[in-house]
């Protein structure tokens, strides 16, 4: 298994634990992500001044994972939401098509055939499988009370991510989740947006966008939030203190990505697993896990 | 919210957005505020809704709609889309009127600095020393610091 490495901007610059995370999963498993120096931006934080623009980038994107024979996977709900909607518009529109292909042109390359891309949470789910990845497991998280946050662009629209799970009544990650033994909690609002694309519109509303998540969370009694996302990672974690003074609330709820949840029933070292790197501590939350 | 002061409606707005494919279907709309419904933003702010931005465009009402703060504030989440009963692309259509908004200089500063970022340094994030420092630090990779491609690309265009 092997795909092009898309880290986009945000998780190299700032979710490292992602990243980290991530490469080291990927690797316990036999997933070859091969780094690739030319991508740039995939378009999407773009798209609302300019969507042509945007999806000129995407192309670029694409036309260097094709010409190198990859196809692409992500960590980024957004990018790889943003670079499979690139795809499937120029496969329906062939005068962008040509627009692009005219400026890809300047940068020595073509848009043909468009690579598949690929979040990594659907090539574990997909791909790899449950049975494969529970070969690998060491331990039990039987002691944690994991919420699942899917978040909109990994699965939305559907119509560019071939329905590989029901957008109304996701199921993938929390799939994924079960493995490990954790227990599963539900919750209301399981698939509302985290408020992350309106923050640097209207800092307040997105806080409260995510409060409502927060709430919900903490009346349910999960003990974690897991999600696959940097965008909704910057909300929950990154901004769950500043919720907590705006509103004058507490939730000191620990967020962690997929990849260090799946990465902690491997037995990977928690600092393999940036976990250090976490905004809220999860030093108490993983006092749950038996050694 | 107040009522909508049709003396402001410009006839041709309709014809500008026939010709865009995200706009092919908001004439459907029945007003059945399933969008509304579903929306995160309008749950927590009830003076932004997605029926009523639809009216308004319909409605030809192309400044005030260009021109609003509430355009900005849709997530981009996707749940009205999925749900539209009539098949009209909600999320689409809002990117459509943001683009215009900016083509018609309405936009909010931030967002426009945003877009000279992206196509000038090719990342939202560019990556320097000091990033790159860390990142070895931690075992990963480096990152170029820089990016040519993204001139070539936006070479004599606005973009």
């Amino acid at each position: 298994m092997k795909y092009a490495f898309f880290l986009g901007c945000t998780i190299p610059a700032r979710a490292r634990n992602y990243e980290l995370s991530a490469r080291k999963v990927a690797e316990t498993l036999g997933i070859d992500l091969i780094d690739v120096d030319r991508f740039m931006c995939c378009g999407f934080p773009i798209k609302a001044a300019d969507r042509h623009a945007a999806t000129l980038m995407a192309a670029f994107n694409l036309a260097v994972a094709g010409e190198k024979g990859l196809d692409v996977c992500s960590l980024c709900s957004s990018c790889a939401s943003q670079l499979a909607e690139a795809s499937h518009h120029l496969s329906l529109d062939d005068a962008e098509k040509a627009r692009v292909n005219e400026r890809l042109l300047a940068a020595g390359l073509a848009y043909n055939e468009a690579p598949r891309v690929r979040h990594f949470a659907r090539v574990l789910f997909e791909e790899v499988g449950a049975e494969a990845i529970k070969t690998h497991f060491k331990k039990d998280l039987g002691g944690l009370r994991i919420a699942v946050h899917y978040g909109c662009h990994y699965l939305k629209p559907s119509s560019i991510h071939d329905r590989f799970d029901d957008v109304e009544d996701p199921t993938s990650i929390e799939s994924l989740v079960a493995l490990t033994g954790a227990k599963l909690v539900d919750y209301s609002g399981k698939k509302r947006c985290c408020g992350g694309p309106v923050l640097p519109v209207d800092e307040k509303l997105a806080l409260s966008v995510a409060k409502e998540k927060l709430d919900s969370l903490a009346e349910a009694g999960a003990n974690a939030l897991c999600l696959v996302c940097p965008f909704c990672s910057v909300m929950y974690d990154g901004n769950q203190k500043g919720i907590e003074s705006e509103f004058g609330v507490s939730y000191n709820l620990p967020v962690l990505y997929l990849t260090q949840v799946l990465g902690l029933a491997m037995g990977l070292d928690r600092k393999e697993l940036g976990l250090n790197m976490n905004v809220v501590k999860t030093k108490e939350l993983l006092e749950g896990i038996a050694e | 919210m107040g009522t909508i002061d049709l003396d402001k409606s410009d006839s041709n707005f309709l014809e500008e957005l026939a010709d865009q494919p995200e706009a092919a279907m908001i004439k459907a709309c029945f007003t059945c505020r399933t969008c509304v419904a579903g929306c995160p933003i309008s749950a927590v702010n009830k003076a932004f809704s997605p029926a009523r931005i639809i009216r308004m465009a319909l409605l030809g009402l192309k400044d005030v709609v260009l021109k609003s703060d509430f355009l900005w504030l849709c997530s981009t989440c996707y749940t009205c889309q999925e749900r539209c009963p009539q098949g009209v692309r909600i999320t689409d259509f809002m990117t459509l009127l943001k683009n215009m908004a900016i083509r018609e200089g309405f936009a909010p500063s931030g967002i426009r600095a945003q877009l000279k970022l992206v196509t000038g340094d090719g990342r939202i994030y560019p990556i320097d020393d000091f990033d790159n420092k860390k990142r070895t630090k931690a075992g990963l990779p480096v990152l170029p610091t820089s990016c040519e491609d993204i001139k070539k690309l936006f070479q004599g265009t606005n973009g």
